[in-house]
């Protein structure tokens, strides 16, 4: 394009640098004029201003015959280039020889696609193979969503009974009424032979700006091996690595805010590992300061956080795929403050030292008929959580202790389109907010297990801009029953960002 | 916390012992639509282990980057692919996780036929109002097989890069199969003689190429916008449309609903043709000569 573009304004500078030239000629020529006879100099003058205009002329049109021509050559190439770009390389030094014998292929193939166009018109096209400048700059892929609200409780007052949160913990909808939902803006290039760099920012309906995802990662290490550095979602369970503009409900399940701070990320190293197996079998390695909850962010050298992943999966014949895993993240703790919900709304807080070990076990099916997922296809998933809590409690009113907690908790949905464009999904949560000898819970009753079910139905118009009506009984906060109903768009601009499974 | 230390190690062991593959392995391709999975195997016979990640019955816009094809991408020397973006939505994804470095964009092992012919209905301009438009032109090229012989060229030379102790014979296979299809193309365009100027309908701009190839008119298409699928108001212009300008028939591919292409075939009185698309599609489109005589022999079944 840049080749191109080169080209065809080579002449245009040429016939501006020649106007001084043309006026110095044109006052010469007048002063000249000046002193002899004016009629026949004059004359003169014109005669070989025209000889000057229609060589120029001439000069033009062959130029940009020789342009066309060119073109032409250069499609037809593209057309007969039967050997690979690569064919010259030698497999001894793939990386460079490929991206040496590539270059001179490249401008070829940008030039050739103006030529292929349909219209004649001339206009190249936008968007495609940006030249100069431009030619390096990520992908862009920008998601904007906003949410309606309308709930029978106060989201202020939204708990978990009986399981304790720092103070500002993500539990239920947010806000009521109109809100602008997360937006998300993500920009990714590769940044040598050998890195890829990639980031997202998310920016919430109160004008701030966070950094969800900021990482690097490797993209020739041998072995089936990726290393990962930065910020990043952790790959722990199912959903935990997830967009939140890729959930098939409008908000995670509780089980996540109530043991991994909502959605787990951390700055940190990732490594995964893909056995060299025809069965699906990836194995990761994380290690992170301890960012969010259940980790305290606090300062030590050591990390706060260590995870470790597994997922396997496959086919069942064409029109079933499975993946399932078993993932532990462990984190600690320094005078982590966490508040817990007390029978009649009275908060308690305590400082907790110590560690939490969080069990994710995951499994999603996915079912269409002939794997053909463009009219119906049916989606099964469902994650168990359990978060066991080891250390000591602080500024209680019955002095420091010794905590020993296990809680546990999870879900089960399944989502099915019925017809193209249109979904329906259900989704039932439990949590069990386990025995422990914290007796800041007082009046948690023996048998009340935090529950929420809900029911969705989403439309989208395309594959990149979504509806969804949310309706969800919440009756999470002992006592109280929430009625939830949310309205959200979706919608996905720019690069065309491919989801994992 | 020192299990997890430990575990590098192991990991580390592990590699070692799985990364040098015996040298007389077949070379493993991964192709990502069955008709580059076919022309691999034409290429390559014995020499390579051919994998396909679709099949005909899935429409290749719309496919996940599932575990099963992460773990195939995993252990390929190569992916034969369409490009042209067709595989935007899962390919990215899938080479990424991949951890494959053999297979990477750039790489000799990573091979899209698109790169090797001339591409159709390019956009002028791209945006997404006009639907799922692919900004490098229409990726459906297989519909040629103009295109095929193209593709078997680069593909061979291709092999003979990956796999350079086996040169003489990719080439050598390379030789045969090119004969074959010019005797092939020549039969072809013998008996497709009367579908020249033959006016059709579309369920998708999925033959672009085949109607480059057999000089077919493309009067209507039955998705309003690319890879929308036709809605009943818009099949109520299409018949208004054939009115005007008639088509003898309504194509559409085997992956594909049939419902609105049996209804405009019930409403306009032309007959609705399921075309293979692919290598699998049909019956008779068993390998790629196949694909292109059943092909052929369903368009004229058509016009009797």
């Amino acid at each position: 394009m840049s080749a191109l573009s080169a080209v065809a304004r080579a002449p245009a500078p040429r016939a501006r640098a020649l106007r001084p030239l043309v006026a110095l000629l044109l006052a010469a020529g007048l002063h000249g004029a000046a002193l002899a006879s004016p009629a026949s100099d004059i004359a003169e003058l014109k005669k070989a201003l025209a000889t000057m205009k229609s060589d120029y002329d001439r000069r033009l049109g062959t130029l940009e015959s020789q342009l066309h021509e060119t073109q032409a050559e250069l499609a037809k190439a593209k057309a007969a280039n039967d050997a690979p770009p690569v064919a010259a390389a030698s497999t001894a030094a793939p990386a460079r020889a490929v991206a040496e014998a590539v270059a001179p292929v490249a401008p070829i193939a940008a030039i050739a696609a103006p030529a292929a166009v349909v219209d004649t018109s001339g206009n190249a096209p936008t968007g495609t193979a940006a030249g100069g400048a431009n030619a390096f700059n990520p992908s862009i892929s920008l998601i904007l969503s906003g949410t309606y609200a309308h709930t029978s409780q106060d989201p202020g007052q939204a708990r978990i009974t009986g399981f304790a949160l720092p103070p500002g913990a993500g539990v239920g909808v947010g806000s009521r009424g109109f809100s602008l939902a997360e937006s998300e803006l993500a920009l990714a290039a590769n940044i040598d032979p050998w890195l890829a760099g990639n980031i997202n920012l998310s920016i919430g309906g109160d004008n701030s700006i966070e950094a969800e995802e900021a990482f690097i990662t490797t993209t020739t290490l041998p072995s089936g091996l990726v290393l990962k550095a930065g910020r990043f979602f952790s790959g722990i369970g199912y959903l935990n690595s997830q967009h939140s503009h890729t959930w098939d409900f409008v908000d995670n399940p509780i089980a996540y805010q109530a043991m991994l701070g909502t959605q787990y990320a951390d700055d940190g190293l990732q490594l995964h590992w893909l056995a060299p197996t025809d069965q699906y079998m990836e194995f990761g390695l994380e290690a992170g300061r301890g960012r969010g909850f259940p980790g305290d962010d606090g300062s030590r050298n050591a990390a706060g956080m260590t995870a470790f992943t597994f997922h396997t999966g496959g086919d069942l014949g064409d029109s079933i795929s499975w993946r399932g895993g078993l993932s532990l993240l462990q984190a600690s703790a320094t005078d982590q403050t966490l508040v817990q919900d007390a029978y009649g709304n009275l908060d308690a807080t305590a400082l907790f030292n110590g560690r939490t070990r969080v069990v994710v076990a995951d499994g999603v099916m996915k079912w269409a008929p002939n794997g053909n997922a463009t009219h119906t296809y049916f989606k099964l998933q469902g994650e168990w959580l359990q978060s066991r809590r080891d250390g000591n409690l602080s500024q209680v009113a019955d002095g420091p202790f010794a905590l020993h907690q296990v809680q546990s908790g999870g879900y089960v949905q399944g989502v099915w389109q019925f017809m193209p464009m249109w979904r329906v999904g259900l989704r039932t949560e439990r949590l069990n907010p386990g025995r422990d000898n914290w007796a800041l819970a007082p009046g948690l009753a023996d048998d009340f297990h935090p529950t929420k079910n809900s029911v969705m139905v989403d439309f989208s118009e395309s594959e990149f801009a979504r509806v969804r009506l949310q309706f969800a009984q919440d009756r999470t906060r002992q006592g109280f029953v929430d009625n939830q109903w949310q309205l959200q768009y979706q919608t996905s601009l720019g690069a065309h960002g491919a989801h994992a499974y | 916390m020192t299990s997890l230390i430990k575990t590098p190690s192991l990991v580390a062991l592990a590699l070692a012992a799985t990364s040098a593959l015996p040298a007389h392995a077949a070379v493993k391709v991964l192709a990502c639509e069955p008709e580059w999975g076919a022309l691999a195997t034409e290429l390559g016979g014995d020499l390579v282990d051919v994998g396909v990640a679709t099949t005909a019955m899935q429409d290749p816009h719309q496919v996940q980057a599932k575990p099963s094809l992460i773990s195939r991408a995993r252990n390929a020397d190569m992916v034969a692919c369409t490009g042209a973006e067709l595989e935007i939505g899962w390919l990215p994804v899938l080479l990424q996780q991949s951890g494959n470095p053999r297979i990477q964009p750039g790489q000799p092992g990573n091979f899209a036929a698109a790169d090797f012919v001339r591409t159709l209905d390019v956009p002028k301009q791209v945006d997404r109002s006009q639907g799922d438009v692919h900004p490098d032109g229409n990726p459906h090229i297989q519909t040629d097989p103009r295109n095929i012989a193209l593709a078997a060229n680069a593909l061979g030379a291709r092999l003979a890069q990956v796999d350079p102790s086996h040169a003489a014979q990719y080439k050598q296979r390379l030789d045969a199969f090119n004969a074959k299809w010019q005797g092939n193309m020549a039969r072809w365009a013998k008996q497709a003689a009367p579908l020249k100027g033959v006016a059709i309908a579309a369920h998708h701009k999925a033959y672009a190429y085949m109607e480059d190839w057999l000089g077919l008119t493309e009067v209507a298409v039955l998705e309003p916008k690319p890879g929308v699928e036709p809605s009943a108001s818009h099949l109520e212009e299409v018949l208004a449309t054939l009115k005007s300008r008639p088509a003898r028939m309504v194509i559409y591919s085997a992956y594909q609903d049939a419902k609105p292409d049996e209804w405009l075939s019930e409403h306009a009185h032309v007959p609705a043709v399921k075309l293979p698309f692919t290598v699998g599609g049909t019956d008779g489109a068993k390998d790629l000569t196949g694909l292109f005589d059943d092909t052929v022999a369903r368009l004229l079944g058509a016009l009797k």
